[in-house]
């Protein structure tokens, strides 16, 4: 595989070929080189796919919903790109990916590509490739591209950079975790779910986010709170107005253009952050330098600031 | 930094058994050997699993079958896969399969087939001997 395999695929999948949209995303998963080859001619092709991220504890029915979300789209004659992320096992690096479970009967739908990842050990639920994905899958064609995540941790902030809608779900049988949801997730959330909503205690958790919201200034955008049972298609199609409510909402005047701005600064710098550290950490062990410093901190001739100090000051010096 | 590229494996269990013991005990094995497994429950058409295995890009589809069906179910995979003019994936079989259905399978396409009671590790050790082999391609 080489730069001029790549322009071939990416042609193919400009012209609607699936295999090398599924190609190119297991490339830039995987090829650092290449992946930045491919973005170049991928980049002029994205901007048209709008994108929404879903988010939830384990359980809450996410799967579920992004298949009733997706059927939705589909009968109102869109496209839909889904990533599903699942978290990577820090100990053995594998991950057993089972949302495409709830989304079996999408599976062979042509107007919908849908594709597995795991986190990779990256700090955040997303995983720096899963922003590439998004990319592709809008360069491919995508009307909307939903990307799911599950919720614990870091996870549900990052998805906040990618998507223009973000959607959080919650469940009443949660009790207290939403209590403890609260402090990050409040933030993030266009839109509220409550999923399982003919279990009981639906309104105490529909009134406890009600009161969440209240004392928060999400400036004049009040996120709605919309009940669903996902499993019976029950309050899809409220949802997904409200998805085209805040949509309009972003769009009406430049609030779209400053996102586009925030996070395209955002994402330039983390790419440099990673290049740049990839390439000193490489430089470093690869010159021994590395090992002598850490023997000296265990040495304890010198302390851990020091060291990354003596580091930084090399850096200087280029 | 290349990194090497991590193996993708679909389980999948096409037919109507429900029997997915050793399904999720292969899923397993395979996630702590480090593999990336997308998981598709019960009931999966051949189309799910053939298109399944083209968005996701894997190297590996493995059908657990239980029902007796696999003469059936098997070759409409390969079937399918050919006409998508997928070529690069390695098709492996578990569950009840008699001896002689396992020269026929053999012969049109599966790469291996792997009957109860197979050692977790012989499996995992004879995927990435064959992903070894393709990638050096």
């Amino acid at each position: 595989m080489d730069e001029d395999d790549v322009s071939v695929l990416v042609a193919s999948l400009l012209r609607g070929d699936r295999r090398a949209l599924a190609r190119l995303i297991t490339l830039v998963e995987n090829r650092p080189r290449l992946r930045d080859r491919i973005m170049s001619l991928i980049y002029p092709y994205t901007g048209n796919a709008y994108v929404i991220g879903i988010t939830g504890s384990p359980g809450s029915g996410k799967s579920t919903l992004v298949d009733k979300l997706t059927g939705e789209l589909r009968t109102r004659g869109k496209t839909v790109g889904i990533i599903a992320i699942d978290p990577t096992s820090p100990f053995t690096g594998g991950a057993i990916l089972g949302d495409r479970i709830r989304m079996l009967s999408k599976s062979t739908d042509e107007g919908v590509f849908i594709r597995s990842m795991s986190t990779r050990g990256s700090l955040g639920g997303l995983s720096r490739a899963a922003y590439d994905a998004i990319a592709l899958l809008d360069a491919f064609g995508k009307d909307f591209v939903i990307v799911e995540t599950v919720g614990t941790g870091q996870a549900e902030v990052d998805i906040v950079d990618a998507a223009y809608t973000s959607i959080v779900v919650v469940t009443p049988d949660m009790g207290d975790e939403i209590q403890a949801i609260k402090a990050g997730i409040l933030e993030i959330a266009d839109i509220f779910v409550v999923n399982k909503a003919d279990l009981e205690n639906v309104e105490a958790t529909v009134m406890a986010l009600q009161m969440m919201l209240d004392l928060s200034d999400k400036g004049d955008w009040r996120p709605p709170i919309i009940k669903t049972v996902a499993t019976k298609g029950v309050g899809i199609k409220e949802l997904l107005d409200a998805i085209e409510r805040h949509r309009a909402y972003i769009c009406e005047t430049d609030r779209i253009e400053k996102m586009h701005y925030k996070r395209s600064k955002v994402r330039i710098l983390e790419i440099v952050r990673s290049k740049l550290m990839d390439k000193l950490i490489r430089e470093l062990e690869n010159s021994g330098e590395l090992d002598r410093i850490v023997k000296c901190v265990v040495e304890k001739k010198m302390d851990p600031y020091s060291a990354a100090d003596e580091i930084l000051r090399k850096l200087d010096k280029k | 930094m290349e990194e090497e590229k991590k193996i993708r494996v679909i389980i999948a269990k096409p037919g109507l058994d429900g029997h997915d013991r050793g399904a999720k005990i292969v899923a397993r094995a395979l996630r702590d050997a480090g593999m990336e497994v997308i998981y598709m429950g019960l009931r999966n058409t051949p189309e799910q699993i053939v298109e399944t295995a083209i968005q996701e890009d894997v190297d590996v589809i493995g059908l657990s079958i239980l029902s007796g069906a696999h003469m059936a179910l098997v070759p409409r995979v390969l079937e399918l896969l050919k006409e998508n003019g997928v070529e690069d994936k390695i098709v492996l079989v578990g569950g009840i399969i008699p001896k002689v259905d396992e020269e026929k399978l053999k012969e049109m396409g599966v790469a291996e087939i792997f009957g109860p009671g197979t050692p977790t590790d012989k499996i995992v050790e004879f995927i990435r001997q064959r992903v070894g082999e393709i990638r050096k391609r």
